[in-house]
């Protein structure tokens, strides 16, 4: 009887435990953003959100007058990960798809763990690479001068997002049942007609997931950013402009700035404007492979 | 199961009492002022191989995150490049630290362009035009068609500040300046771009056989427009001011240093620290103000 009771009394801690273990992502999470809402906010009885969100000069340590306006950053962030996507996403279907459909089986089990070890690689060494190898390669291709620009961090970009789409979008194309390709085959379709109208299209969602989550990778990364676009705070006008992303701007001044100021705030302001963005992108991948498990049960 | 148990309990005590155990050793965290955090580790490498039980931490960042850092009591020696504002002197004070200053090292801040540059001499009123993004080719300075690419410091950066306030006059810099993370980092972006200029330390001009690196070329600065340029690995101008953009290195700590801080800091101001000084590129404080000064905040 002791021991019966003494048994459920465990049944429950441990359940507890579990419970409190899943639900602390959650609590963390929250933490998180209440802690940015809560310090993004006193630097709007400064600066005004409209001069925020559309002006282009950026220069809070200015002695002459100090400045908050976000848009350059903006621009550039988007710039840089749009610009990584273009180059990343056919690269990555093109992988994943050699990968799941036209490598011999040898040729795979030694591929994928090499990719999946790009993705280990510490940000600051694919920034030096950034720095050192192909800054000096984008400027004598395009003629610039030096390769601190947007090219140089979406290319360096692309390949730290490359083992994510990668990833995702093999597991994608392999969970695709057999039977549709084989059924496929059957009809006397050629294997690129199989893979490219049957295979892709069935695995479409778990693949834009895979690029979405990318995506993320790309939009929050930092260090890389930071040490291969220039940082130069002027508005881009293309891609072989120096840019200064948001990420990049908030490792560069959180450091010295002085607490509790209005400069200090508004690094919250921008920390906050780019949580939201990173959030659409995760959740709108997140509603994109939920459909696509929906649609396989 | 009991036994593994009590294997992992007593393990885990065993480790926390090893860990209880061990000496605690006092680091000395220094950081701050990424034109000094070369100096300032080898300093600290020498002294620890002259003094045994001294360990010291260096760390970069920029001066001001290093005097933030003192403020806020995370270090022991704050590097910094560039005075203390007022702000952040009310803000230690605020805080219950009373920071006192100490002049280790010389610098000659060095402009910088790419040997390409047939350029050799700027005025000071040159230098702050181009940083404020006044002249965009340097057709308007001399025989050289190119359009100046410039290569700055951060703000958290002691040497960005100082630039602005004694070169620009107090002005924004461009905001097409490249904002780079480290001396060493811009020295990287000059040596490949041929329209570039740039501002370092004196120490960083040097190669691992203390000849300016190859592809560098340092401009001789003037005051007046004709006037004689000197070089900032001059050091008799360095010394005199007649180089005009030289400043003091300071390191700096909360209240008057104590015991193996007092002990490191005496060292490297004294002969022997002040020979690693000068063999690093930067120039000594010699027996004049500095030398003063610090004495007075030893006190």
């Amino acid at each position: 009887m002791r021991k019966k009771k003494w048994k459920n009394l465990k049944e429950a801690a441990i359940k507890a435990f579990f419970f409190t273990c899943g639900i602390l992502a959650i609590l963390v999470l929250l933490g998180i953003f209440l802690t940015l809402l809560s310090t993004a906010i006193p630097a709007f009885r400064e600066i005004k959100i409209s001069e925020f969100l559309t002006s282009t000069h950026w220069d809070p340590t200015s002695p002459e007058k100090a400045e908050y306006g976000l848009l350059s950053m903006i621009v550039s962030t988007l710039m840089v990960t749009a610009g990584a996507m273009l180059l990343a996403v056919p690269i990555g279907i093109g992988v994943s798809a050699y990968l799941s459909d036209v490598a011999h089986w040898r040729v795979r089990e030694i591929l994928k763990p090499v990719i999946e070890i790009l993705a280990g690689i510490p940000s600051v060494v694919v920034g030096f690479l950034g720095l050192v190898l192909f800054g000096p390669a984008i400027a004598k291709i395009f003629h610039t001068g030096n390769g601190l620009n947007a090219v140089n961090g979406s290319v360096l970009l692309a390949i730290m997002s490359l083992p994510t789409i990668i990833s995702i979008s093999e597991d994608s194309l392999n969970a695709v049942p057999r039977a549709y390709s084989e059924a496929s085959l059957a009809l006397g379709a050629s294997h690129w007609q199989t893979l490219l109208r049957v295979k892709l299209p069935a695995a479409l969602s778990g693949i834009i997931a895979a690029c979405m989550l990318g995506m993320g990778r790309a939009i929050g990364e930092t260090m890389t950013v930071l040490m291969a676009t220039g940082n130069a705070r002027a508005f881009p006008h293309g891609f072989l402009d120096s840019v200064r992303t948001m990420t990049a701007n908030i490792a560069i001044e959180l450091g010295e700035v002085p607490y509790f100021t209005t400069h200090y705030y508004a690094l919250f302001a921008i920390g906050l404007v780019l949580f939201i963005m990173t959030f659409a992108v995760n959740l709108a991948a997140d509603v994109v492979l939920r459909k696509y498990q929906e649609r396989e049960q | 199961m009991k036994k593994t148990i009590v294997i992992i309990a007593l393990s885990l005590a065993l480790l926390g009492s090893l860990l209880l155990a061990a000496p605690a050793r006092k680091m000395i965290q220094i950081k701050g002022s990424d034109t000094m955090v070369n100096l300032v580790q080898i300093l600290a490498e020498e002294y620890m191989g002259k003094t045994p039980g001294a360990a010291i931490a260096v760390l970069g960042g920029g001066s001001g995150t290093g005097i933030t850092g003192l403020i806020n009591k995370t270090c022991d020696i704050a590097d910094h490049s560039r005075e203390w504002k007022q702000k952040e002197i009310d803000q230690a004070w605020e805080k219950g630290v009373t920071p006192k200053f100490f002049v280790v090292a010389v610098d000659g801040l060095s402009i910088i362009v790419n040997d390409k540059n047939p350029i050799e001499q700027l005025t000071i009123a040159q230098v702050g035009a181009l940083y404020r993004g006044d002249i965009k080719n340097w057709k308007a300075l001399g025989d050289y068609q190119k359009p100046v690419s410039l290569y700055g410091r951060q703000s958290n950066s002691g040497t960005y500040v100082f630039m602005q306030e004694f070169v620009l006059g107090n002005k924004n810099y461009s905001a097409d300046m490249k904002e780079m993370n480290g001396n060493a980092q811009i020295i990287e972006g000059i040596l490949q771009d041929e329209g570039a200029v740039g501002y370092v330390g004196v120490g960083y001009l040097y190669d691992e056989n203390r000849q300016i690196r190859k592809g560098l070329k340092v401009l001789k600065i003037s005051k007046e427009p004709n006037g004689t340029g000197y070089l900032p690995t001059d050091k008799t101008a360095v010394d005199s001011g007649a180089y005009p953009v030289s400043r003091p290195l300071f390191m700096a700590t909360n209240g008057k240093p104590k015991a193996d801080v007092a002990q490191f800091l005496t060292w490297i101001v004294g002969p022997e620290g002040q020979a690693i000084v000068e063999r690093e590129g930067f120039f000594t404080i010699g027996e004049g103000k500095y030398k003063a000064a610090n004495d007075k905040s030893f006190k």
